[in-house]
């Protein structure tokens, strides 16, 4: 059989690239321009974190501490966010009661109990698609139903049963990674020896899939720490707290620090601008803490099967 | 042991291999308050749709038809021009897209390609740490410093604008983008790079020509999450991009623009039903049905594209 031309050409062509060097120009050019995307991104957050430490060193150092321990006030030389501070921990540790112990069972039932059956799939279709919808529209969620038709009205608890209903789709979808991530042999272990479903659940899949759970509760609540746009739905404008009574702080009205966040980065004094980064630098240390705790509990306890 | 020792087991009869009646009624309580738990995911969808389809309806049933056609968006007025604020919704999306679609894949593809563990390692967390900003804080970005830095010194917009607003939309869903795009990529199988390389292929021509068209049902679904995610982002728009209380259309990035979200704080904030005209309460849940079902769509498409990457390989 001869060759024809066309492979002929392939041949030559072969034999000139096993000959050519190494070095491939276009190919370094796409390398270093796909790195660029990174360092952007790496740059963006370096200007923005500087940006924001820059306007708000003043405010550190020339209050201090009594910037964290004032009051919310329209004269800027006074105002603090020590209602905010208070607001967003009650707001995170209502979350953290009402949608870690749903969702972790959500977790459960979806990938220790259910069979591949239609209301299965719903759920998991469900969920995926909760944890899409954005986040003001769970504000509206908490509009209608807990602060108009429950009539908690504009307060702290509504705030708080909004941003659970907003983390819940992710504390399922986190957890359900972390049990997924247990393998099967360990459950065959605990069904050989006679253990029940939820026998072999409490006694070796949750022990298991603890530090993976844990790290995506953290992570759900950092977010809820962080969330604005429906505490804005449910009333949390800078309100403040009527009285120091936890009862008052429940059902009264509140605030939280992103949203004092946004209502001073509306206010057109200079003097607020500092303020509103002075805010931000606490709002984003403990967020960055928060984050910071669950990556080293992540590589801590991170098992390789 | 020896034999003469050593008693034949009693014979085990049925009952012995079944679970005590008290231990069942336990495993059956127990899967039943499970199963409540995900059940209660339905449950919040179905409050959510009820929510907003009766306030929607109340407001599409008693709006003054010509209303939702009109110059622009003034809820206080009486004035629900429905186009202005998909118009200010499309705009910042479309310049967020602009900025998140090259950085985004860019950072995918050298994350799941390119990276060697430990640049990985280095690189990595500052998605994650990006990832983590809440957007209240990219809108105070967008507003102080996007904007005077880079919008304005090129273009003389005001200092609220859609340009400055939609480039800190791009930031914020970036890592969204690369991360769901890195999956993707990741997920192809290493035999289709192998063949590549074993044709004689360079890397970039097996990155660009044999991993991406592998993954392209994956990047698509990154980037319908990303626009999906854009167009439901709140607080960057509220802060950035000027449209307090109303705008009229606008489709030029360098101007103030209203977009569907900020809208609705706008709305929120002066929540007071006596305020303004008598509809703005229920506009606001119109709005938000608009916006849910927009990004639902997005949502199942994306859902759909990803499966398809899971069936593939």
């Amino acid at each position: 059989m001869s060759a024809s031309p066309g492979t002929l050409a392939t041949r030559e062509a072969v034999e000139r690239r096993l000959r050519s060097g190494s070095s491939d120009v276009r190919g370094t050019v796409l390398e270093a321009l796909l790195l660029l995307s990174l360092l952007i991104a790496l740059g963006v957050l370096l200007i923005l974190i500087a940006d924001i430490v820059v306007r708000a060193i003043g405010v550190f150092t020339d209050r201090g501490t009594d910037f964290l321990g004032s009051a919310l006030d329209a004269r800027p030389d006074q105002a603090g966010i020590l209602q905010g501070i208070i607001g967003s921990v009650l707001l995170t540790v209502l979350v953290a009661v009402l949608a870690l112990p749903l969702g972790i069972g959500a977790a459960v039932y979806l990938e220790e109990y259910a069979r591949d059956t239609w209301l299965s799939r719903l759920i998991r279709t469900n969920i995926r698609n909760l944890a899409g919808v954005p986040s003001i529209v769970y504000g509206l969620l908490g509009l209608a139903i807990f602060v108009s038709l429950v009539g908690i009205g504009n307060s702290l608890i509504a705030g708080g049963l909004t941003l659970a209903v907003l983390v819940l789709p992710i504390a399922v979808i986190t957890a359900s990674e972390a049990l997924r991530a247990v393998p099967m042999s360990i459950r065959e272990a605990a069904f050989g020896v006679g253990a029940t479903r939820w026998e072999t659940i409490r006694s070796h899949v949750v022990p298991y899939a603890a530090p993976g759970i844990l790290t995506g509760t953290i992570l759900s609540l950092g977010r809820a720490f962080g969330e604005t746009a429906p505490l804005l739905m449910v009333g949390a404008i800078a309100g403040t707290f009527s009285s120091t009574a936890i009862s008052d702080m429940l059902t009264g009205s509140y605030t939280a620090l992103p949203v004092i966040v946004y209502d001073w980065s509306g206010k057109p004094q200079d003097e607020f601008r500092s303020l509103t980064a002075a805010a931000i630098v606490v709002l984003l240390l403990v967020i960055l803490l928060v984050n910071a705790t669950a990556i080293l509990l992540r590589n801590r306890y991170d098992r390789k099967w | 042991m020896t034999a003469s020792t050593a008693r034949p087991p009693a014979p085990i009869a049925p009952s012995d291999l079944q679970i005590a009646r008290g231990r069942k009624a336990r495993e059956r309580a127990i899967r039943t308050f499970f199963l409540a738990a995900a059940a209660f995911s339905i449950v919040v969808s179905v409050a959510i749709v009820v929510s907003l389809l009766g306030n929607a309806l109340y407001f599409l049933i008693n709006v003054d038809k010509s209303a939702l056609f009109t110059d622009g968006w003034f809820p206080r007025r009486g004035l629900y021009d429905i186009a202005t604020i998909l118009a200010g919704t499309l705009v910042i999306s479309a310049v967020g897209m602009l900025v998140a679609t090259p950085l985004g894949l860019g950072a995918g593809i050298y994350l799941s390609e390119y990276a060697s563990p430990r640049t990985r390692r280095l690189l990595k967390p500052v998605l994650e740490i990006l990832a983590s900003i809440p957007s209240v804080v990219l809108g105070f970005f967008a507003l102080t410093w996007i904007s005077p830095n880079i919008v304005q010194p090129l273009t003389g917009a005001p200092l609220s604008n859609m340009a400055a607003a939609g480039l800190a939309v791009g930031i914020l869903i970036t890592p969204l983008v690369a991360s769901v795009s890195e999956d993707a990529m990741h997920a192809v199988p290493l035999y289709l790079r192998e063949a590549a390389y074993g044709l004689g292929a360079r890397k970039r021509t097996t990155s660009l020509r044999v991993v991406v068209p592998a993954a392209i049902s994956g990047i698509v679904a990154a980037l319908l999450l990303g626009v999906s995610r854009a167009i439901g982002e709140t607080m960057i728009v509220a802060i950035a991009a000027g449209g307090t209380g109303g705008s009229l259309f606008q489709v030029n990035p360098f101007e103030p623009g209203q977009t569907m979200t900020a809208a609705m704080t706008a709305l929120a904030i002066g929540s007071d039903r006596v305020q303004g005209e008598e509809l703005t309460f229920e506009s606001l849940f119109f709005v938000g049905l608009l916006l849910f079902l927009i990004t639902l769509v997005l949502n199942l498409a994306s859902d759909a594209f990803v499966r398809r990457v899971r069936r593939a390989y």
